[in-house]
């Protein structure tokens, strides 16, 4: 059995690591927060911006259409943009993207295709590095990045253009976690480019009562300025819901381990308080029996 | 006017404005034009200006730094790239950041840096001239 003085440190240890756990269960409360009202603010935009690409691709089905949306034809060559949190201890958040990606990857290489990676955040890259270090083209961390804007997502559309301008993949798809809600965050997978992949169908297309759209400058100008900034908001809105997530679900792991930690104290108390009352007995009964002796 | 249109105005990081309102003039890619209640089916790529929402004869103008205008029959909707409102803008600070920008674009010596700082100038040049008008 533990001494006196042992299981007192203990204590002492396990309460300070409460503490910690509790103010950053704290604080991702309030980041949450924040990042859930950016992911809101963000929606509309995307709303919009998915609508106008869904009208646009509709009217542009021939093959003079821009290669961002149709694709090269072909789907040999992926690029998987895996989106994680720069830091850990938020449960099993990272591992969760990361084993998606990785069955992603292992599902595509089965498939006889070739894969590259670029990575966002800090966490994916140090877990994929160990099996795929080959295939990992580019890294990017936003440890530096104090709020994710549009600048940030733009960054990583520029590079993900320039790779596909240059003929490197013919299919982009972006993993990173769904909000669900602050306890769930959903791996997912999803299509950047082609775009037309990309395009979610449910939105409501308005009814234009028999009306043709006319279009300032023509279709094909427009529709190439359109893409790049339709690729920069899908990749905003997965980042800005991933920090959310990555919030969320450090939230859940600390308050997880706030809670484990004092039940371990509740536990140690006791055993303190036995062992003491068991080292009082024992003084008292060598007390006694001195005193009998004499 | 019995109808009004409905005007949505959107940048990327948030909703700046949506509801009813009489009249949209928006500076398009191939010149400026104006929206009312029931327009044709249109889309246009917008060149850096101001647009002027006119409502209850009162004229709302904002800044806005590139982006696309789509009207459907539903009503006007425009994607920005950047939106500030005119009346926050102060004209001395931006002509400050004017003058700061020049003198990065003559400083620097990297391509990246200088691009930079070119469209900075574009941007608060644009911004002045719609400030002007």
């Amino acid at each position: 059995m533990a001494s006196l003085k042992e299981l007192k440190n203990r204590i002492t240890s396990v309460n300070s690591t409460k503490k910690i756990t509790k103010a950053m269960q704290m604080v991702a409360a309030a980041k949450l927060r924040r990042a859930q009202e950016a992911a809101e603010l963000a929606r509309p935009y995307a709303e919009k911006m998915n609508a106008v690409v869904a009208n646009l691709s509709n009217s542009m089905t021939g093959p003079d259409a821009p290669r961002m949306l149709i694709g090269t034809g072909k789907s040999e060559r992926y690029l998987l943009v895996v989106a994680t949190a720069d830091r850990g201890l938020c449960g099993g958040f990272n591992t969760n993207i990361v084993r998606r990606a990785r069955e992603r990857i292992s599902e595509l290489l089965r498939e006889g295709k070739s894969v590259e990676i670029i990575t966002v955040g800090k966490k994916g890259y140090e877990q994929l590095k160990r099996l795929y270090a080959d295939k990992i083209v580019e890294r990017i961390e936003l440890r530096d990045v104090k709020k994710i804007d549009s600048a940030t997502a733009g960054r990583i559309g520029t590079s993900i253009r320039t790779r596909f301008e240059a003929g490197e993949f013919d299919v982009c798809q972006i993993i990173s976690a769904e909000f669900v809600n602050v306890m769930t965050q959903k791996p997912q997978t999803q299509t950047i480019i082609p775009a037309r992949e990309a395009i979610d169908d449910s939105v409501p297309r308005p009814d234009l009562k028999g009306a043709l759209y006319e279009y300032e400058p023509d279709e094909e100008s427009i529709l190439e300025a359109l893409l790049p900034r339709y690729v920069d908001t899908v990749i905003l809105s997965s980042l800005l819901e991933n920090a959310a997530g990555e919030m969320g679900a450090r939230m859940a792991a600390m308050d997880s381990a706030t809670r484990n930690a004092g039940e371990l104290i509740d536990k140690l108390n006791l055993e303190y308080n036995r062992t003491r009352q068991a080292k009082i007995t024992t003084e008292l009964i060598e007390i006694i029996a001195g005193a009998e002796a004499v | 006017m019995a109808d009004k249109l409905q005007f949505d105005l959107v940048a990327p990081e948030q909703r700046l404005f949506s509801g009813k309102v009489e009249m949209v003039v928006v500076p398009g890619t191939e010149g400026d034009f104006g929206v009312l209640p029931d327009h044709a089916p249109f889309m246009s790529t917008i060149r850096p200006g101001a647009i002027s929402v006119h409502d209850e004869n009162s004229v709302t103008r904002t800044f806005i730094y590139g982006g696309f205008a789509e009207v459907t029959p539903d009503g006007l909707t425009i994607l920005a790239e950047e939106a500030i409102a005119l009346a926050d803008v102060d004209a001395t600070q931006i002509e400050k950041k004017l003058g700061e920008a020049r003198e990065d674009l003559k400083d620097s010596s990297e391509e990246a840096e200088q691009a930079d700082a070119q469209e900075r100038i574009d941007k608060y040049e644009s911004l002045l001239a719609a400030l002007a008008n």
